[in-house]
Order: C-alpha cells, then sequence, then structure tokens
C-alpha cells in the first residue's frame, strides 16, 4: 500500500472519467497507488458513455450494445479503491521548478469543485480529457437550432430527447451513422441526411480498405449504414451548405441550402444536426506545456507522446482520444498503458513487470485500431468546409469570420497567435475549441503552407474560466503574500 | 425542436422538477441539464451575444462551445448544459453579456 506522503494529495491524478479515464483509474488503484478521478460531470463514463449508469433511454436497443459496454468499466473503478470527484473541473496543471525535497517534482492542479477552487498537489498526472466535434463552420451555424451532432446525442443518452420537427442531419463519420440508427430505434423523424462525404476520399481510402475488413468496426458499421440508406433519405456528394433563419431574421434555423451537382436545394428545417468526425480535446494538455504536432491523416492537432501515453512534460501523461483519435475501445486500452507507466515511473512496478502486464493491453489496443487510417481518410472533411467561404463565422465567441481571418494573413498575420491580437479569434470563452482547427486551415491555406508550419493557440490556464472571486478565495502561504507585497 | 421520447414522458410524472424560465412555470425531468430542460419546454434561443446582439442556442452539449450560457439563480454566464435543473431554480435567457453584479 502506498506510505502516506503529507507532501502528496494523491499519486496519481486522472482528468475526465471516459473510458481511458476510468481504465486508467481503476488500474492504477487496483495496484496499490492512491488515485483521484477528477470530471466535469456529474456521473462517470465521458461523452462516449454519458449517463451510462442513469439514462432514461432503458430499452437497450435505441442507444445499442457498444454503450452498454461502458456499464462495464464501472464496477472495476468501484472496487479500486480509486477516489472519484464528479462536478470538478480542472483548470490547470503545472510543475513547479523546484523539487519537494525527495526526488519527486509535485504536480499542482487547479481544479473548481462546487463553485470553489483548490490546489491538489500530486505525483503523476494522467490526462484523459478525450474528443469534441471538430468545427463545422458553415454559414448560419451559430443559429439557434442547429448543433453538432454529438451534442443531440448527449441530449439523447441523458433525457431522453430526440428532434422533432423538420430534422436534417450533415456531414460524414462515424457519429453520424450511429445517431441517425440511434433515431431510427428510438423511432425519431429525420427528413434528410446529407452526406459531405468528397467522392474523391475513396481513391485514397480504397487501398486501405482491406485494414478495415479487418477491423471489429466492419461488420457493424456496414449493418448499420445499410439500415440507415434503407430507411432514410441520405442524398450524397453535398459541396456546400448553408444554414438560414426566416427572411430578415436570425433568430432561429428555417432552411437548409446545400448544394449538390452544381445546383442548389433547399430543405425547410426546425433542427440541423452537424458532424465533421471528432479531433483530440487538447487545451489542457496545450496549456500544461505538452509539445504537439499536426496529424495529416486525421488533420488536426494531436499531442505527441510516446508508446505509453508520456507527453514532452516529466509526469504527465495522455490516454485515449485526447492523445489522437482511435475510438472508445483503443482510449480503454490506452488508459491502462498509461497507468502501468506511471505506476512504473513511481517505482511501484518494475520495468519488467510494465512490460509483461502490458502485452494483453498491447494486443487489445492494436486490435481497435485495426483500420482506422481508412475511416481517417475516407472521412477526412473537403477543404470548403475547413477553410471555409469569406462570410462564414469560424469564431463564433468573437463573431470572427474567415474573410476577416484571410484579411489579416494578407496584413502579415502568419499563424493563430497572432491571429488573436489582430482580430480577437480564440479569445472568447471556448478558448478556440470551436475555432482553432478552422484558423489554423484558413490560415495554411491563405499562405499556401501546411497547417505544421502555421502552428496553433498557444494555450495558457484557466483552460476554463473561473470567476476571480473563486482565484482570489485560493489558500496562500506566506511565500505567496511576499511575493505580492515584497516586489 | 425536441421532444421527449414517449416512454420516458410516461415516467416523468413523478420526476417531475418545476422551475421557471424567465419567471414562466416549466417542467423538467430530473437530471435534465438546465439546457436539456430549456430544448424540452421549447426554448431554443437561450441567450443574445454580446458582440453583436445575435440570438444563440446551445451548440455542443458538453461543456466547450460556451453558447448555452443562461442566468441561473440571478448568476449570470452559466452553462446550462454543465448545470442539473433543480426544484424551484430561476432560469434567465440572458442578453448581452453578464450584468455587473449578477
Amino acid at each position: 500500500m502506498s506510505t502516506p506522503n503529507p507532501r502528496f494529495d494523491f499519486d496519481i491524478a486522472v482528468v475526465g472519467s471516459g473510458p481511458a479515464g476510468l481504465a486508467a483509474a481503476a488500474l492504477a488503484a487496483s495496484k496499490g497507488a492512491s488515485v483521484v478521478l477528477l470530471d466535469e460531470q456529474a456521473e462517470p463514463g465521458g461523452q462516449i458513455y454519458r449517463a451510462v449508469t442513469e439514462t432514461p433511454v432503458r430499452d437497450r436497443k435505441v442507444l445499442g450494445p457498444d454503450y452498454w459496454h461502458g456499464a462495464e468499466l464501472l464496477g472495476p473503478l468501484r472496487d479500486s479503491g480509486a477516489v472519484h470527484w464528479p462536478g470538478t473541473i480542472v483548470w490547470s496543471v503545472a510543475r513547479p521548478r523546484e523539487d519537494a525535497g525527495d526526488g519527486h517534482r509535485p504536480i499542482q492542479i487547479g481544479l473548481s469543485r462546487n463553485g470553489l477552487a483548490a490546489m491538489l498537489t500530486v505525483r503523476h498526472v494522467i490526462l484523459a480529457t478525450g474528443a469534441l466535434e471538430r468545427p463545422f463552420p458553415i454559414p448560419g451555424w451559430t443559429l439557434p437550432g442547429v448543433l453538432g451532432a454529438g451534442a443531440a446525442q448527449v441530449l439523447l443518452k441523458t433525457s431522453g430527447l430526440v428532434p422533432s420537427g423538420a430534422t436534417v442531419m450533415a456531414g460524414s463519420g462515424p457519429l453520424l451513422w450511429l445517431l441517425a440508427w440511434q433515431y431510427l430505434q428510438a423511432g425519431a423523424r429525420i427528413d434528410a441526411i446529407l452526406d459531405t462525404t468528397p467522392k474523391e476520399n475513396w481513391r485514397a481510402a480504397l487501398p486501405l480498405l482491406p485494414g478495415f475488413l479487418r477491423s471489429p468496426y466492419w461488420a457493424k458499421g456496414m449493418k448499420l449504414m445499410l439500415e440507415v440508406r434503407r430507411k432514410l433519405t441520405v442524398i450524397g456528394n453535398v459541396t456546400a451548405l448553408r444554414a438560414e433563419g426566416a427572411i430578415g431574421g436570425d433568430s432561429a434555423l428555417k432552411s437548409v441550402v446545400y448544394t449538390r451537382n452544381g445546383t442548389e436545394h433547399r430543405l425547410p428545417a426546425d433542427t440541423l444536426l452537424l458532424h465533421h468526425g471528432v479531433i483530440p480535446n487538447l487545451n489542457l494538455a496545450n496549456a500544461t506545456g505538452c509539445a504537439q504536432r499536426w496529424d495529416e491523416q486525421q488533420r488536426c492537432w494531436r499531442p505527441t507522446t510516446d508508446d505509453w501515453g508520456a507527453t514532452s512534460v516529466e509526469g504527465v501523461s495522455l490516454a485515449g482520444d485526447g492523445a489522437g483519435i482511435g475510438g472508445a475501445r483503443a482510449a480503454e486500452e490506452a488508459g491502462r498503458l498509461a497507468a502501468l507507466d506511471a505506476l512504473h515511473r513511481l517505482g511501484r512496478i518494475g520495468r519488467e513487470q510494465r512490460d509483461q502486464l502490458a502485452t494483453p493491453f498491447r494486443a487489445a489496443l492494436d486490435r481497435a485500431l485495426t483500420g482506422r487510417a481508412f475511416l481517417d481518410t475516407l472521412y477526412t472533411p473537403a477543404e470548403a468546409f475547413r477553410a471555409p467561404a469569406d462570410d462564414t463565422i469560424v469564431c463564433r465567441c468573437e463573431e470572427i469570420t474567415a474573410g476577416a481571418v484571410r484579411e489579416a494573413v494578407r496584413l502579415g498575420c502568419s499563424g493563430p497567435n497572432q491571429a488573436k491580437s489582430f482580430l480577437r479569434c480564440g479569445m472568447g470563452p471556448c478558448q478556440g475549441r470551436l475555432c482553432g482547427p478552422t484558423v489554423t486551415e484558413v490560415i495554411a491555406a491563405e499562405r499556401g503552407v501546411s497547417p505544421a508550419e502555421v502552428g496553433y493557440y498557444r494555450l495558457r490556464p484557466p483552460v476554463k474560466p473561473i470567476t476571480l472571486a473563486e482565484l482570489a478565495a485560493l489558500p496562500k502561504t506566506d511565500a505567496d503574500i511576499d511575493a505580492v507585497f515584497k516586489h | 425542436m425536441f421532444r421527449r421520447l414517449p416512454e420516458i414522458e410516461t415516467a416523468t410524472a413523478a420526476q417531475a422538477v418545476s422551475f421557471t424560465i424567465d419567471g414562466r412555470p416549466a417542467s423538467a425531468r430530473a437530471g435534465d441539464s438546465v439546457t436539456a430542460a430549456l430544448l424540452a419546454n421549447g426554448v431554443t434561443a437561450c441567450r443574445t451575444t454580446a458582440v453583436s446582439g445575435a440570438a444563440r442556442g446551445p451548440y455542443c452539449m458538453m461543456g466547450v462551445c460556451y453558447d448555452c450560457l443562461v442566468t441561473i439563480d440571478g448568476t449570470g454566464n452559466r452553462q446550462g448544459c454543465q448545470v442539473r435543473v433543480a426544484p424551484g431554480m430561476a432560469v434567465e435567457t440572458q442578453n448581452g453579456k453578464r450584468e455587473v453584479e449578477r
């Protein structure tokens, strides 16, 4: 068992209770480490298994067996002795320069629970912050009535809510089809699915198909897609989209205009659900100082990690989709690998034991990632949606258009960080989560260089807005007070 | 616009939560987020923006987009999707930026 050390609140903190976080916390705690699992939501599960303990959708066929697998991760967590703090926002992870005197440099976590800020000191952090939907900027996407497909799925899982009135789904990627299938099982109305998967993607994806045929997702995905195509109106080769309110009004969505084979068509719509795949939710890792790189295949930034999820910052690991998209089952195994490596780094298990224990998890991870390249390549969004037309708002918080970003580039702005000072884009409360990838793509396209060269926002804590009152109420040491009053 | 699945509507009677939207009485299901409760009551737009005054509604439902901001029990700029609706809660749609002292 762990030796109590007053310098540390816990050996390991895990941030996020989706599949990666649940698996990591359960394994690390079961091997004797003291573990705290910090999560924003009231119940464990992350977004993929959101509300799995309490969903009102009790008919198991609606959400499907892959969703209910999430419940199997909860027993091991309960039995492990890990401490679960739901309703906790982590706004900073930092490593002070000096060590605690025993060879371990503590990591300080800034968090907020029940409206009160607090600092937590731990030896190791596993970030399992998961994914968020790739921004899908089209004209009118800020109108009430336009939501992410992932958002609509959260409403289904947590509250049993489905769209009523005229409903259009648009975009591409597995989640769009899964949600359509779930709506079919639930008896919800969908007027049309506008498929924006570019025809050209098939050419690049076909050579990767044999790999996908060995994936566990192949048969399931095919069955689900065929059922959706048989029962719903699916309109393919959609190359442009826009959401419109009433004429002269912008208070709510009224119609969706799409382009197919060069011709515009209009559909009445009360609800439009957009989806263009998911990307790593990397704000916390970025603000912690973890190096990240541009992933051309997934067309997103991902923090740099080794085989165990270790980042460029000592004592900080990443597991699951937050380190690159692999899906829920891959996230679970990555969580276990990160936990084993953390145990090794803390001196609880030897290197050989770590490697030996990792063998089955690594094999399962490889299986779960089989065929991923096919999905990534097939579902890469068309450039017109990644770097949209000038009149499209890209930064929803500050209401900055793609045209304004291009104008800034012409004035000498070379990357997203300068774009902030030119335009304020990325400086609203979402802290670039809904505009960062688009701003990178727009600047890269305008400059004619790779997104890797353009870079990404440099994010700083707090990564979620907290009030000044909360910060001011943090406990202070004499050294903290001296730092302010003696300089 | 969103509706509750019928089999859940039946279960709701025992689990109903009474709250108010801009002073009007409303009902939701225990476990709903404030945002889900608004959508279930036909309120798609929950605020206007501080920048242009345009109407906005929820977009991500997972705490990252900050478009679902509302005033809850007198405190402005709360993320409706991250707060559970509670009996007697006063939810107000929000115009522009958060007011001083709210």
